[in-house]
């Protein structure tokens, strides 16, 4: 077997790469991030956007007169656009940007029609226009996470198709054998979430923007809640485990702790998250014996959640100092640890005597926000960083010392949002649940209002903390943007001298000899 | 609960496709040689050529 010669730096394009006796176009010798710089940027300006009508709703529970009477402005509407905003503009983009950039890399090849690339990019914010039009003027579905309208519901559906076609295109045209364990979890979410929008949003339409969801009752939320739950376990958590299974390695320029136990927790965990559904309703019409697979197999996911995190934060061993210097690993770093806090949190809110207290308390929303301010918002921040310089020719942002400050003000945030809301969460739980001897409740509802109100202030300072935190990223952004310009990045494949005996292994990392044949 | 009539054949559908997906995986040679195709990525891209302003980033 020919031995591979070593990858160099900095080797220029100079006429054209052979592979299999076929001239290549230099499309195809070069990283297509074309599509990859306008969902990074996209994915800025929706985090700023989707955490700001956070921060007004926040405001608006603590101070009511923020709805200002106008129907458009008020919170049943603001909420869902705050949500929507917020995973599928902000987190979407970021999932996208992200895996059209590992997916090349890892594959060694271009991105598979680029075209039909520019495509998702545009019809997504075509999608996300739609939904900050048509949230605040009171079209929904009234499905948490599908509150958009059918025809939107259609427009994700012929997005969706593209973006499957271009990433797993682009695993099928790959130079390497091996699919790296970040693009399963990236193509479990692909295929998992179109499933999901699929059955979920089934329904009957009866004018241009109302339709009825083709399930009723608790049979509807048993679907609703097995969409929602899944929506997290695999838009929030495997979408974004595959960014963490690239970016914290090339971050940290070591190889992930075990990539055994990255295979192994892949595996395990999208088995076992399309069964926790059901703890979203537990001591509802739900029948038991579904409440109680939801319970187990949210309990059981503690393990495969942790096998991750662990393999994450263990690939820094013997290389823990660089936390002390690079703000972006910290990021990364401190998003797992995140991620470990609310998988465990998780499973025993799933507990049925836990759960007894904490269902509609603001405990849920603490728990929410741990998970989307410390893991989701954390891990796509260090990602941005890492990624933003690269769209535009360089190794580092503007201001290192910016990110730094950014990664200090989140965490702040981040802990006064959900302290306030753990705080609140069990006091309402308590309250409401609070007999008097005779066996009358102690409190009234609007009681246990009352006594949330410093809570709400304290998320309110926490939110506005975190988004400002964004404020000091955008500054960033544009002063890096504005510092340099696109530079083609050269595919290592193509770049070492190609002959038809290149072996389907791709090239040989550095220090690693091919087996011998 | 009529819904399970939907829910449960369509769970088992997607139990055997993954199933599929796993053994496919295991027959491609997927699993074989683990530990150099977790190092594989460190290589997978050169870095762009720093501009001229990298230089005074350190300090910033």
């Amino acid at each position: 077997m020919v031995s591979l010669p070593a990858v160099t730096s900095h080797q220029t394009v100079s006429g054209n790469a052979v592979d299999n006796g076929k001239t290549l176009a230099n499309s195809e010798t070069i990283y297509n991030d074309s599509a990859v710089r306008l969902f990074t940027l996209a994915a800025v300006l929706w985090g700023v956007v989707g955490m700001l009508v956070g921060v007004v709703i926040a405001a608006q529970l603590t101070w009511p007169e923020l709805n200002f009477g106008i129907s458009w402005l008020s919170y049943g509407r603001l909420r869902p656009l705050h949500t929507n905003a917020v995973i599928f503009a902000f987190g979407g983009c970021a999932l996208m940007g992200s895996s059209f950039y590992v997916v090349q890399r890892t594959s060694q090849v271009a991105l598979f029609m680029p075209k039909l690339a520019a495509f998702v990019f545009w019809g997504w914010q075509l999608v996300i226009l739609g939904a900050a039009i048509s949230l605040p003027l009171g079209y929904t579905q009234g499905k948490e996470y599908a509150e958009l309208e059918w025809p939107i519901d259609l427009l994700i559906a012929v997005v969706w198709v593209a973006y499957a076609v271009v990433f797993f295109g682009t695993i099928g045209t790959r130079k390497v054998r091996h699919i790296y364990v970040a693009n399963w979890f990236y193509g479990s979410f692909i295929l998992s979430i179109a499933l999901l929008h699929i059955v979920n949003s089934a329904a009957i339409p009866v004018g241009a923007f109302k339709s009825y969801s083709a399930y009723a009752g608790v049979q509807d939320a048993m679907v609703q809640w097995w969409y929602g739950h899944n929506a997290v376990g695999f838009f929030l958590t495997a979408g974004f485990l595959g960014m963490m299974y690239y970016f914290i390695p090339k971050q940290a320029e070591r190889p992930v702790y075990s990539y055994r136990l990255s295979i192994v927790h892949f595996w395990a965990l999208i088995f076992t998250y399309m069964w926790a559904g059901p703890h979203h309703l537990h001591y509802t019409a739900l029948p038991d014996w579904a409440q109680s697979i939801g319970m187990i197999f949210s309990l059981v996911l503690l393990a495969p959640s942790w096998g991750g995190m662990i393999n994450g934060v263990m690939t820094l061993s013997g290389a823990w100092h660089k936390l002390r210097e690079d703000p972006i690993l910290k990021f990364l770093i401190v998003a797992l640890s995140f991620y470990g806090m609310a998988t465990f949190e998780g499973p025993m809110m799933s507990i049925k005597t836990v759960n007894a207290l904490s269902h509609y308390t603001d405990w849920t929303i603490g728990h929410v926000h741990s998970g989307a301010l410390g893991w989701v918002g954390l891990i796509t921040i260090g990602t941005l960083y890492y990624l933003i310089p690269r769209m535009f020719g360089q190794t580092r942002m503007y201001s290192v010392k910016a990110i730094e400050l950014h990664f200090w003000i989140s965490t702040l945030g981040i802990v006064l949002y959900i302290a306030a809301m753990w705080m609140a969460g069990v006091m309402q739980g308590l309250m409401w649940r609070a007999v008097n001897p005779d066996g009358t409740l102690m409190y009234s509802f609007v009681e246990g209002v009352k006594a949330t109100y410093p809570f709400y202030m304290i998320r309110f300072f926490g939110g506005a903390l975190y988004l400002s935190g964004m404020g000091v990223m955008v500054w960033n952004t544009v002063k890096t943007a504005q510092a340099g310009r696109y530079v083609p990045v050269p595919i290592p494949f193509h770049q070492a001298k190609l002959k038809s005996s290149m072996t389907p292994e791709g090239i040989t990392p550095a220090g690693l000899t091919p087996n011998a044949a | 609960m009529d819904i399970l009539y939907l829910l449960i054949p369509f769970s088992a559908v997607l139990i055997l496709a993954i199933i599929g997906v796993f053994a496919w995986a295991l027959h491609k040679g997927q699993f074989d040689d683990l530990e150099v195709e977790g190092a594989r990525i460190l290589e997978d891209d050169l870095p762009p050529k720093p501009a001229s302003l990298d230089t005074d980033q350190a300090a910033r």
